[in-house]
């Protein structure tokens, strides 16, 4: 039957001219791909024309081509200004130790979460590790200033009275901390769901060559998991200077705005409750830049590790 | 149920053997199950302590801290949140949107991801620069926000669930699920004459039941969770999703009219306004947590669903 099917389609292929092609998968391309694709121009090509206002001084009456062309000076205006280094330092610093902290602890639930002997206990145990994804930014945040408040438990803990949320120093640890509790169990679940694949008779062959656990991890869950590490590393490095918006604004105080105040915060502030379209556009150009960039060499890097396979 | 016997085996397998373990190995499992288990804890511990906070008389609470004597219990902050009106509204508006931003975003996600898991498909290549493109560049946040105006979607819920619904990652993910189906399924359908619709809804929407939940279950919670969009795109009270009504409470410390205003004396009411947050937490929890246990069936259902393919 599939030798059948085979030679029935196969010689009409490569004389196929691609309109031929279309008319006869019509519907792959208008009713499956179509939606889609449609929003994608919408809703993520047509901004990137708006882009020009970074270029120009913009002026909602008379649109983007008849406002005045500046060039690149609202960009320069943004890098000659004392809060560059700082906002560019904040949000780099939040995002790249929030992902070397971050990272691992999934991968490590996974790996420790396979070895658990007891079914039962074991779902109980993802039951609980993936709970606090389903808290929102709001609640985790409002739980998070409730915790450290002045008069809070753990100021009441260390016999302290402590204002944690306007120390500028605690800010990062903070945000880091209580991302790897609501984000880690979450992200384990793709390791988790890899490692059942693990091939059983590896893990019994390793067994009887006499195989520890550390050696079992190495030769038989790591390599279940590893392109999804992998996949994973990139996607988090390649989003390193589009760290969330919610969570910066929402821990955010006045008196700690020394870190908290990340690229995406600022462009906010200045676009839209000052009204500065232009000079929040070239900000946020400039974050988006140096993101494709970054994606760019960490993508470098992974093909060396990798063995030349990229994203 | 044969995954469910087989990891059970599999499971007494294992347990057997602890003893018959070498000093290394115990050790390694011990720490590791220790590791866990503190992981586990610190979860645990904040969720509860909010529980028993939010019972809390609300001047012991901030003298003494949680306390298990019943006798200084009580339900005044419950009361006075489930009487205000504005939760209700967010909860309402919450559930709407989420709710058309999953259905929307996983069938166009699902359906995407069709043409591009196939080989053959012509035009696979450029479709996929089109699409990854934007997963590392974009207009930015003016520009949408003025795209957003110009279509006259500004304070409509089209703004919240339109545009993201596609998701080149999720897609990423669904092409990855379909391309680990046999291919002969495919040949031997199109030999039975069934044309790519009835293809991808009869038999192969059935066998990525799992992927479906899962990104049901991520889109879901995603929308339910967010309050940036909302927060720029909707001006009227009235179309607030939940978030942006516990914002107010829990970020910018200010309660709804009418939740402390009766309270003449200050310090009380900074007192009940803090308690409010306990319970409005609480509350704004309920649903997800309602739901939870439902969607854990099917993330476990998934998950085994795999091992058997394994």
């Amino acid at each position: 039957m599939g030798a059948r099917s085979r030679t029935a389609v196969k010689p009409a292929k490569p004389k196929e001219s691609f309109w031929q092609y279309f008319i006869r998968h019509w519907q792959l391309y208008i009713l499956f791909l179509g939606p889609a694709f449609v929003l994608t121009i919408i809703f993520r090509y047509l901004p990137m024309g708006g882009i020009l206002i970074a270029f120009v001084d913009y002026n909602p009456f008379k649109g983007i081509m008849g406002s005045e062309w500046v060039g690149l000076a609202n960009f320069t205006r943004f890098l000659k200004s004392p809060d560059f280094l700082e906002y560019l330092g904040n949000t780099l610093k939040l995002s790249i130790y929030g992902l070397l902290w971050g990272f691992p602890v999934p991968i490590i639930l996974a790996l420790l979460l396979n070895r658990v002997r007891s079914v039962g206990l074991k779902k109980n145990i993802q039951l609980v590790l993936y709970l606090p994804n389903f808290v929102s930014v709001i609640v985790l945040c409002g739980m998070v200033r409730i915790l450290l408040s002045v008069t809070g438990p753990l100021n009441n803990l260390l016999g302290t009275s402590i204002n944690f949320m306007t120390i500028p120093e605690a800010f990062r640890p903070i945000y880091i901390i209580s991302g790897i509790w609501q984000g880690a169990g979450w992200a384990s679940i793709m390791y988790t769901a890899a490692l059942a694949n693990a091939s059983q008779e590896l893990r019994e062959a390793a067994i009887i060559d006499g195989a520890n656990i550390w050696q079992q991890i190495k030769a038989v869950d790591w390599p279940a998991i590893k392109d999804i590490v992998v996949i994973q590393f990139i996607l988090q490095a390649g989003n390193i200077m589009s760290v969330g918006f919610e969570k910066a604004y929402a821990l955010q105080t006045d008196l700690n705005l020394r870190s908290s105040e990340i690229i995406a915060t600022y462009v906010y502030k200045k676009g839209l409750l000052d009204g500065d379209y232009s000079f929040s556009t070239a900000v946020g150009l400039f974050n988006t830049v140096i993101n494709v960039i970054l994606l760019i060499l960490v993508n470098k890097i992974v093909e060396k590790m990798n063995d030349g396979k990229g994203i | 149920m044969r995954a469910k016997v087989k990891e059970a085996a599999q499971s007494s397998g294992r347990k057997a053997k602890f003893s018959q373990m070498s000093t290394f190995d115990k050790t390694f499992t011990v720490c590791g199950d220790i590791l866990l288990f503190l992981f586990v804890l610190c979860i645990i511990v904040p969720l509860v302590y909010i529980v028993i906070a939010s019972f809390m008389d609300p001047v012991t609470l901030q003298n003494k801290g949680v306390t298990f004597d019943l006798s200084k219990w009580t339900i005044t902050a419950y009361k006075r949140v489930i009487e205000n009106k504005m939760i209700w509204v967010g909860f309402i508006n919450s559930i709407v949107y989420s709710v058309v931003f999953t259905a929307i975003s996983v069938i166009v996600t699902l359906m995407a991801a069709y043409p591009m898991s196939r080989e053959d498909f012509r035009g696979r290549k450029f479709f996929n620069v089109i699409f990854i493109i934007t997963m590392f560049f974009g207009g930015g946040l003016i520009p949408t926000y003025l795209l957003i105006s110009r279509l006259g979607m500004l304070d409509t819920i089209w703004a919240i669930v339109l545009p993201g619904a596609f998701s080149v990652w999720n897609m990423i993910i669904a092409r990855t699920y379909y391309q680990g189906i046999p291919k002969e399924l495919r040949e031997a359908a199109s030999v039975d004459g069934a044309n790519d619709i009835v293809y991808f809804f009869k038999i192969m929407m059935p066998v990525c039941k799992p992927v479906i939940m899962v990104l049901v279950l991520w889109q879901f919670v995603g929308m339910w969770n967010s309050y940036f969009d909302s927060m720029i795109y909707l001006s009227s009270e009235a179309k607030q999703p939940l978030q942006l009504v516990l914002r107010a409470i829990l970020i910018q410390s200010q309660p709804q009219p009418g939740m402390v205003s009766d309270i003449q004396s200050t310090a009380a009411r900074a007192q009940l306004a803090e308690l409010l947050k306990y319970a409005t937490i609480i509350i704004s929890s309920i649903p997800l947590l309602i739901m939870y246990p439902f969607f854990q069936k099917y993330f476990d259902s998934g998950v085994m669903v795999g091992s058997v393919k394994g």
